[in-house]
Parts: C-alpha cells; structure tokens; sequence
C-alpha cells in the first residue's frame, strides 16, 4: 500500500516544509507560463482585451498619482536646493528621479494594488465557483485563457504606463518649477532630456516589464491557487498585492546594483 | 443489450488520508438517465470529475465511450469532452460574460467557420428550449438560481453533447423550480437522445429522472436498481434513513 501524504512525516517542521512546497508550486506554475505561451493557440483578442482593461482603465489613477508625485517631488526638493542657490538643478533632479525611479516604482505599486488585485480576485473567485472546471471541460485550456492572457497583458501595458507616468509627472513638476522659478516649457524639457541617458530609458522600460511580470503571475498564481471560497478569494486578492509588492522592491533593488555596473563600465 | 457509453470498473480516489472512492464498478447505457445518490462528502461529484478528466483516479478503470480516460492525452481528452456535458453544482456561468457570451463561449472555440447568424440562432433555439428567451443579453448576476442552473443546462447541450453529468442539479432551490429542472433534464434526454448521469441526494428529483438509482456508500455503490428496487424496502439502515428522511420529510 502506498504511503498516504498526511502520514508522511514533515521532513522538518510543518510551516518549513509549507513554504518550500508552496515555492515549488510556484516555480512549477512559472514553468508551466513558459511552456504554454509559445504553444499554439494563442489567444490574441483576449490578450487585446486584457491589455484594454489593464491599460486603459487604470489610466485615471496612474494619471492622477503620477502628476501628483511630480508636483510634491519638485515642492520637496526645492528647499533643499535653494539653499545652496541650486533650484535650476531641479528639472534635472525630477528627471533623474522619476525616469531612473519613481516613474516605474509608482506606477508599478498603484498596478499591484488596482490590477494585482483584481487579478486575484477574479481568478480566485472563478477557480472557488467552478468556472475554471466549466472553461476545461469545453476543452479551452484556461491556464492559457485565464493566465497567459493576463501575464502578458500586464508585461506590455505596466511599460506603456511608465511612460505616461513619467510624462505626466513631469509636467507635473513642470506646472511647479514654472510658477515658482518662471522657466518656460521648453527650457524645462531641455533640462529633462539633456540630463536623462540612453540607460536610464533602457533600464527603466526593462524594470517596468519585470514589474508588469510580476504583477500579473503573482495575481494570477494567488488567484488560481486560491481555496476556501469566499475567504480564500479575499486571501488571494490580499496575497497578490502584498507578494507583489515585495517582490517589486526586490527586483528595484536588484536592477539598480546592475544598472549602477553597467554605469561604472 | 443496450450498448455502454460509460463503463467503471474498481475506481479508488483518495484525497490525502481520506479515501473518497473505494472501488466503484457502474455501468452507463445509451439513453439512459442514472441517478446517483450518496451523502455530502461521499464521492458523488467526484465521480463525474474524473469521468471528464478533471480529477485523476487512483487506481480503477473509467471507460467513456470506449475511451480510457485517464490514458488520453490533451488533444484526445479535449475531443472526449466535446462530447460530455457538464452541468456544475452552482452553474457556473463566466460571470463577466452575458448569457449570450456565457453560450457562445464554447461554440466559436470549438467548431470553426460558424456565421454569426447560425451562432445566435443556435443561442436563441436552445435559451427557447430552457424557456428563458428574454435573458439572452442579461448577465449571470442578474439571473434567479433556477434561471442559472437552466441557463448552464443550455451552456453545456450547445455542443450536442451525447452525456449530460448533472452535479446537484436541484441543490437550493425551491420545490417549484425544482420540478422544473426535473421536467428539462427529461426533456433533454428526449430532445438530444442523452445518457444522463444526475448527481443528488434529492430523492425527489432521482424518482422523477432517474431510470436507475445507484447510491454511494462508504466509497462503493450500496446498491444500484431501479427506485422500486432500491428504496421503499431497503434493508441497508443508512439507504433506509435516507428514504425516510426525503419523504417523511416532504
């Protein structure tokens, strides 16, 4: 007779030998994302169709919080700099700040709490109610309708809002300087672009595509392996932002040791 | 003989410690209706979930239509599933998608080259069928449980699906609707010439629909006939409380 799971022994306590299974079934799902993306059918109109929910409703949001951090940033950063008679540096010091950092940092965390959650919770909410069991048994692969679909739509559309982040910080702080310091547009934005490089664009549009990652395979693993109903859903939901959120200060991290190398080649 | 369409033979399940299924031997023939009874927990849902590969047996043989189906692979097991119906406990309905999304859903995916004007036609004869034509452009959250459960009925027959697997088809709702869902069951099985298998434990609804009873003890069928042969005279004790609790109950 074959050893039955709940007779096993844990190997070392039960909580340790949670957490290890529990990164072994996540390693397994990000495999199986590897595998599945490439194999046909790939679902186009879905993947369109999640990228519009993804990108173009958290829009408002992104929007709001970027111009916000870009006026607050300047407002902050002005004293501090006019003490040493410096406040022409800002346009510079925003630029550096929101395009090298802020820009992908913020708009990935308002993502992980608006779209990672919503991620989880809908796919938990699917999985406790059966609708992903109805999706398998009319033969459509639901990892690939549900997950793929997701992942990569958060992959393309957290970079493209970056972007608009970025820009929309930056005329943020462009509203502030220009009040305060009488700096036109123009001269603002030479500033800007004089004092941002080729990297910075480059690791910033890489890191958010690690972020938009991220954010959609952690939604999706919390949601797709959510149980309990109605409180599992909650759970997942609540997992996916606090994981990705984590996991977002950790790769920030992580890309910014290797950017920094490559800067000092 | 009538010709099998499923065929189970010493089927095991078990999930960690706890054994679910302990050697299941069932039969299905072709049109007809099988009710299987058993208390909450006993095994009865997932019996039908490994009969559509969503759950893998153990140990045991489940042949569906002449297919072993723990042995297919994807595309094989895809194909199989075409041709099985399953009807969910709680319906489920793709909540972001309306009814007529929720129906077509399996349609385009599966048979190609279909015209929009055949999809809706297909859509509107079968919401005409579960008597719920109006509901086509309405969202599953502004559905009744019954309306659900009709509307997950016509989801599954889209297909023309030669089983139907009806998991607590009657579960939460009220007498009334309940003998509505017992007449389109029958009526399915009319109109679509299906072999049914009715997961309950409404003793109800498995006198209404069932040609065979089969009831689910301890992880094996208990007993299996027709309702005349099963219950009224049971000698088993836990089939016996079973039928005095439905009907004096009722």
């Amino acid at each position: 007779m074959t050893e039955k799971a709940a007779d096993r022994k844990p190997l070392l306590s039960k909580k340790i030998d949670k957490f290890f299974t529990g990164l072994a079934d996540a390693w397994n799902f990000l495999k199986r994302f590897f595998k599945e993306v490439f194999v046909p059918p790939y679902e186009f109109r879905e993947v369109i169709h999640q990228c519009y929910r993804i990108g173009v409703e958290s829009l408002p949001l992104i929007a709001l919080t970027g111009f916000i951090v870009g006026i607050v940033f300047t407002n902050q950063s002005r004293p501090s700099l006019s003490n040493f008679g410096a406040t022409s540096w800002l346009p510079s010091l925003i630029a550096i700040a929101v395009v090298r950092a802020m820009g992908p940092l913020v708009t990935a965390l308002i993502a992980a709490g608006k779209v990672g959650s919503s991620i989880g919770a809908e796919i938990g909410s699917m999985k406790v109610t059966e609708q992903i069991d109805a999706m398998e048994v009319s033969a459509t692969n639901p990892f690939k309708f549900l997950v793929v679909t997701r992942v990569l739509a958060t992959t393309f559309m957290i970079p493209v809002l970056v972007m608009f982040t970025d820009f929309v910080a930056l005329m943020g702080s462009f509203l502030s300087v220009n009040a305060n310091e009488n700096v036109s547009m123009l001269t603002f934005f030479v500033q800007v672009f004089e004092s941002i490089s080729f990297l910075d664009i480059i690791s910033s549009v890489l890191k958010a595509l690690l972020f938009g990652f991220t954010i959609g395979i952690v939604g999706c693993y919390k949601g797709y392996n959510s149980s309990k109903g109605t409180e599992g859903v909650g759970r997942a939901a609540n997992a996916a932002v606090v994981m990705a959120m984590f996991l977002i200060f950790i790769e920030e991290l992580l890309v910014l040791q290797i950017v920094n190398a490559i800067r000092m080649m | 003989m009538e010709e099998k369409v499923v065929e189970i033979r010493g089927l095991m399940k078990s999930f960690g410690d706890l054994d679910v299924l302990t050697g299941v031997d069932l039969d299905l023939y072709k049109r007809e209706n099988l009710v299987v009874l058993g208390k909450s927990g006993s095994g009865k849902s997932v019996l039908i979930k490994i009969m559509v590969g969503l759950l893998k047996q153990d140990s045991g043989t489940m042949n569906v239509l002449g297919k072993e189906v723990s042995t297919l692979k994807t595309k094989e097991l895809n194909a199989l599933r075409l041709r099985i119906g399953f009807s969910f406990q709680n319906s489920a309905l793709y909540d972001s998608m309306t009814v007529r999304e929720n129906m077509e859903f399996p349609l385009v995916r599966n048979i190609k080259n279909l015209t929009k004007k055949e999809i809706t036609a297909k859509i509107e004869g079968l919401l005409d069928s579960v008597g719920l034509p109006q509901t086509i452009n309405q969202m599953p959250s502004e559905l009744s449980g019954g309306q659900k459960k009709r509307i997950g009925v016509a989801r599954t027959l889209i297909l023309e699906p030669e089983i139907m697997l009806y998991d607590e088809p009657t579960a939460g709702l009220d007498p009334i609707t309940c003998g509505e869902i017992n007449t389109l069951i029958n009526q399915v099985r009319q109109e679509y010439n299906t072999s049914s298998i009715v997961i309950t434990h409404d003793l109800t609804c498995a006198k209404e629909t069932g040609d065979r009873m089969a009831v689910l003890l301890d992880g094996q069928f208990g007993s299996i006939g027709t309702f005349e042969e099963v219950f009224p005279h049971a000698e088993d004790k836990r089939i016996k409380s079973f039928y005095d609790y439905n009907f004096i109950n009722s």
